[in-house]
């Protein structure tokens, strides 16, 4: 089925990027305001559908060529290497850390062992949910 | 710390094996793993000094404190001695299989991983003081031995053994597990030492005896005593350096630990005595007169086994009369039983190991087709001979000497005056000595048949020579051991026995030596045990020449009743079972599924609430009603109708993405915007989901439901809803606890250095639940991606021998 979708396509290059960037910022404004790993994740994910709509499954795989299944993997570990972490520095598991440092640019800011971890939820949560469309998406 | 890490060496050591199999394909990787076993041994025969004194040394590793359970390795005689046979037979096992198992065409990194986790396992469950983790080891073995029986998992026979043996040892095991939680509740302490220093508490306790059957289901299921033996037999399907370790020397040997090792609280029992010698005894008989029947040389070595296990066992039973008369004649069962232990491992093991090399160098284990090796297989053969003279229980091979001490215990129990012994214990004498002449026949039978005869070589799938030089090494080993400890036995009593009776009897004896027996071969001709060892070998040999003529009275037995048969049909009607109670209710529709789960919640909740009166709805707490909050519900209420109406599918998935919009809708007003933002983000993700799975979804048709189907559906939504509704109010209106909110408003800067309280909630408040919520979500998406592409690859059939 050939349709014309100019607009839609048009439109979606630009939207992608403005979603992914507000997915990003999301996700590092979490512990402070609203939003976080999770929210992050799908709103990404959502960006991502949003291309799988415009465009067909092939352009996007050579857009992002990533093995989305791996990438739930690694998010899982990162999620749980954070919380395992702890148990070296003889703390009970999950016992996160925190500090505030002054960073060049950023200037003071704070660091959080628990944004590790939700980088590990963000990306099980885009692996999970790409994956899942993916596949039931793909082969028809 | 200390010691105790070292259980674990042999499971870190295999970590190893992948790289070592997979980057040094030239070096066989058997070499790398010899290394274990001996350094553990040479270490821990360090200990022998400490055990010949009667001490003990403890090492410890906490695991989980709180539920008093940690890793104790405790070195007395008795675990010393299983440690040293472990690494000891371990070594020379690894060594014989470095020539057994081709480097080119078997899986080593698999068989040399499964045999470091069995070696870990095992010195986990002689070592362990606490008997929590003695159970992990315990079932850790019985894992391992699986993997280890089924490691030729192309062949149906391995796989069946593999399976045989599971069930009945997990199963014993988790009786066992049973019987350490009531010992644990009557002494209030899951260490093995402070148990048996309570346990004169426990005697007249409803939980005693209780505990010791289960305890000793535990024992004789993974001892293969009858009727558990079964799965020994099918065992065998095993490369046969695992039957020499496991299931000759040590694996079947921990159900006999676990006798000896509870013996101190259990020995007062009368129903311990009569069951383990008993047992033992009708093990012993029943095992020597099948193994007759065998015509597999690993078979009857399998039943041989079994029968000498329950040899053993028996006089464990016997040892524990000592706690009931000070006679001196019923203190020689407890060394006998440890003597025989030792002895049985050497002789058995070289015995395996004969077998594998008869079975590796002729291509058969078939004793019907062998014959005449004698002159080929030198070697093999004068190792055999000794082992299976020794297990005929004939001078000057140290089986004659435990034998001797056998008889010599059995004819003690006659004078044994409690429990009804003096009217029932001539029997135990009788028995022993009939099992003995079969024990020697089955070993006459081994060897002669095998190496002696008619020459058959021709008939044989290979072209037989003797085994190479390295695969005859441990068997001469052993071979030599069996000669040595006949003219050495009051040595290895010092050394290894004594300390490991004084473990059994702690409270007969302060010091190894005041274990007063003497090993010797000769007596004098006044001697009962004497004449019943001439009497047997008499009627042996003319049973044995004469053989042929009464074997044929196995065939009396009908096929259909036999154990194995009593096994396979229980197997079967589990399955047959389970199968039709899944059927029953699994009709495969996710919509069935739903409709149970959601007809459960919302009848159990309902009458939880009721009945504990727990409905109360406070009109004050509520907020007020908005414009818009009226708005976005009239929106709802609309919506949800629109998706059960719908004609078409693509106008249902629309209305539930308005539903699920109004949602959020809600949230902003009760000014959650955490929530909002996630709802929706969500509704849109699953409202594309759904369109980009439009294609595969079936048309939106009745699914041939009836009216009543219908009314039935519409009473469960009903009743899910109002369930919900009232939930909320009562969770509402009252509250049993303060609210948690106040803590996390006060902590969450302090504490976790974050200002959004909900995500702090998610990432470390709650941490736990969210790193099990996305391990849901990473294989919920592994489960759609396999189920969709296996549907795809399920193409062609795969068969599971290949």
């Amino acid at each position: 089925m050939k349709t014309n979708d100019v607009i839609l396509q048009t439109t979606t290059k630009v939207v992608f990027f403005i979603i992914f960037l507000f997915s990003i910022h999301i996700f590092f404004a979490g512990h402070y305001s609203p939003g976080g790993g999770f929210v992050g994740g799908l709103l990404t994910t959502g960006a991502i559908v949003l291309l799988l709509l415009a465009f067909d499954l092939k352009t996007v795989q050579k857009a992002l060529p990533f093995n989305f299944t791996i990438m739930t993997g690694i998010g899982l570990l990162l999620a749980l290497g954070t919380a395992s972490g702890s148990i070296f520095f003889d703390v009970p598991f999950f016992t996160h850390a925190f500090s505030h440092f002054n960073l060049p640019l950023f200037g003071e800011t704070s660091l959080h062992t628990a944004m590790i971890f939700d980088a590990g939820v963000y990306l099980v949560v885009v692996g999970a949910a790409i994956t899942m469309i993916q596949t039931i998406g793909g082969d028809t | 710390m200390g010691f105790v890490l070292l259980i674990f060496l042999p499971i870190v050591a295999a970590l190893f094996i992948p790289l070592l199999f997979k980057y040094l394909k030239g070096i066989h990787t058997g070499w790398f793993v010899l290394f274990v076993p001996i350094a553990l041994f040479i270490y821990y025969a360090g200990f022998i000094t400490t055990t010949m004194d009667g001490g003990h040394k403890v090492s410890e590793l906490q695991w989980i404190p709180s539920l008093g359970i940690s890793f104790v390795s405790y070195i007395d005689g008795l675990s010393l001695l299983f440690t040293l046979l472990i690494t000891g037979i371990g070594a020379l096992v690894v060594l014989y299989s470095i020539f057994y198992l081709d480097k080119d065409r078997e899986k080593l990194n698999n068989f040399y991983i499964y045999l470091l986790i069995f070696m870990s396992a095992m010195l986990g469950v002689v070592q362990s003081d606490n008997v929590i983790s003695l159970y992990l080891f315990w079932e850790l073995t019985s894992i391992s031995s699986f993997l280890l029986i089924g490691y030729w998992n192309t062949r149906d026979r391995s796989r069946f053994g593999a399976l045989k043996s599971m069930m009945i040892t997990v199963f014993g095991g988790l009786m066992m597990l049973g019987g350490f939680v009531l010992l644990g509740i009557m002494g209030d302490s899951f260490s093995i030492r402070e148990l048996i220093a309570n346990s004169s508490s426990f005697i007249g306790h409803e939980f005693f005896t209780l505990a010791l059957i289960l305890v000793l289901l535990g024992a004789f299921t993974k001892s293969a005593q009858f009727p558990f033996y079964i799965w020994l037999p099918d065992a065998m399907e095993a490369p046969t350096p695992v039957s020499a370790y496991l299931h000759s020397a040590t694996m079947v040997k921990a159900g006999l630990y676990l006798v000896a090792r509870f013996t101190p609280i259990f020995a007062v029992s009368e129903v311990w005595i009569w069951l383990v010698t008993g047992i033992g005894l009708l093990t012993l008989f029943w095992g020597s007169l099948f193994a007759v029947k065998q015509t597999d040389l690993k078979a009857i070595l399998a039943f041989s086994t079994v029968s000498q296990l329950g040899l053993i066992m028996s006089l464990l039973g016997a040892s524990a009369v000592a706690y009931h008369s000070d006679d001196a004649i019923f203190k020689f069962a407890a060394f006998a039983a440890i003597f025989h232990l030792i002895n049985h491992a050497t002789f058995k093991g070289s015995l395996f190991m004969i077998a594998g090399i008869i079975d590796h160098e002729t291509g058969t284990r078939d004793i019907r087709k062998l014959g005449g090796l004698m002159s080929i297989m030198p070697v093999s053969f004068t190792v055999a001979f000794i082992g299976s003279m020794s297990m005929a229980g004939l001078p000057p091979f140290n089986g004659f000497l435990s034998k001797e001490m056998f008889f010599q215990s059995m004819l003690a129990l006659r004078n044994f005056e409690l429990f009804n012994f003096a009217t029932w214990g001539i029997l135990f004498p009788v028995i022993a000595w009939v099992a003995s002449v079969f024990t020697f026949i089955y070993s006459f039978y081994f060897v002669f048949k095998t190496f002696t005869g008619r020459n058959k070589v021709d008939k044989l799938p290979k072209k037989p020579h003797e085994a190479p030089v390295g695969m005859l090494v441990a068997p001469v080993i052993l071979a030599t051991l069996v000669v040595g400890i006949f003219f050495i036995p009051n040595l290895v009593g010092k050394w290894l026995v004594k300390p490991a009776v004084m473990a059994i009897q702690p409270g007969l004896y302060s010091h190894p030596s005041e274990v007063d027996v003497h090993v010797a071969a000769w007596h004098d001709f006044a001697s009962p045990e004497l004449w019943m060892t001439i009497a047997l070998v008499g009627l042996g040999v003319v049973l044995y020449l004469t053989m042929t003529k009464w074997r044929k009275l196995y065939d009396i037995q009908p096929h259909y009743l036999s154990l194995n048969v009593l096994y396979d049909s229980m197997m079967m009607l589990s399955e047959n079972g389970m199968n039709r109670l899944s059927r029953f209710y699994m009709t495969g529709l996710i919509r069935t599924y739903l409709m149970y789960m959601f007809a459960f919640i919302a009848s159990i909740t309902t009458a939880t609430l009721f009945l504990k009166n727990a409905f109360i709805v406070d009109m004050d707490s509520f907020t007020a009603v908005s414009v818009y909050g009226i708005m976005t519900a009239i929106i709802l209420v609309a919506a949800v109708v629109m998706v059960i109406l719908a004609k078409t599918r693509l106008a249902a998935i629309i209305a539930l993405g308005a539903v699920g919009y109004s949602v959020s809708l809600f949230f902003v007003i009760f000014k959650a915007p955490d929530l909002a933002l996630t709802q929706l983000v969500i509704e849109t993700v699953s409202v594309a989901l759904f369109l980009l799975a439009f294609q595969r979804l079936p048309a939106l048709k009745t699914h041939g439901e009836t009216k009543r189907n219908r009314l039935g559906n519409a009473i469960i939504a009903a009743a899910v809803g109002i369930t919900v509704t009232l939930v909320a109010l009562s969770a509402h209106s009252q509250k049993m606890i303060p609210s948690i909110s106040q803590y996390y408003k006060d902590t969450v800067a302090t504490e976790a250095g974050g200002g959004n309280i909900v995500n702090v909630i998610l990432v470390d408040y709650r941490g736990f639940d969210t790193l099990f919520e996305i391990a849901v979500l990473a294989v919920a998406g592994i489960g759609v991606l396999a189920m969709i592409r296996l549907q795809l690859a399920r193409k062609e059939a795969k068969d599971e021998n290949k």
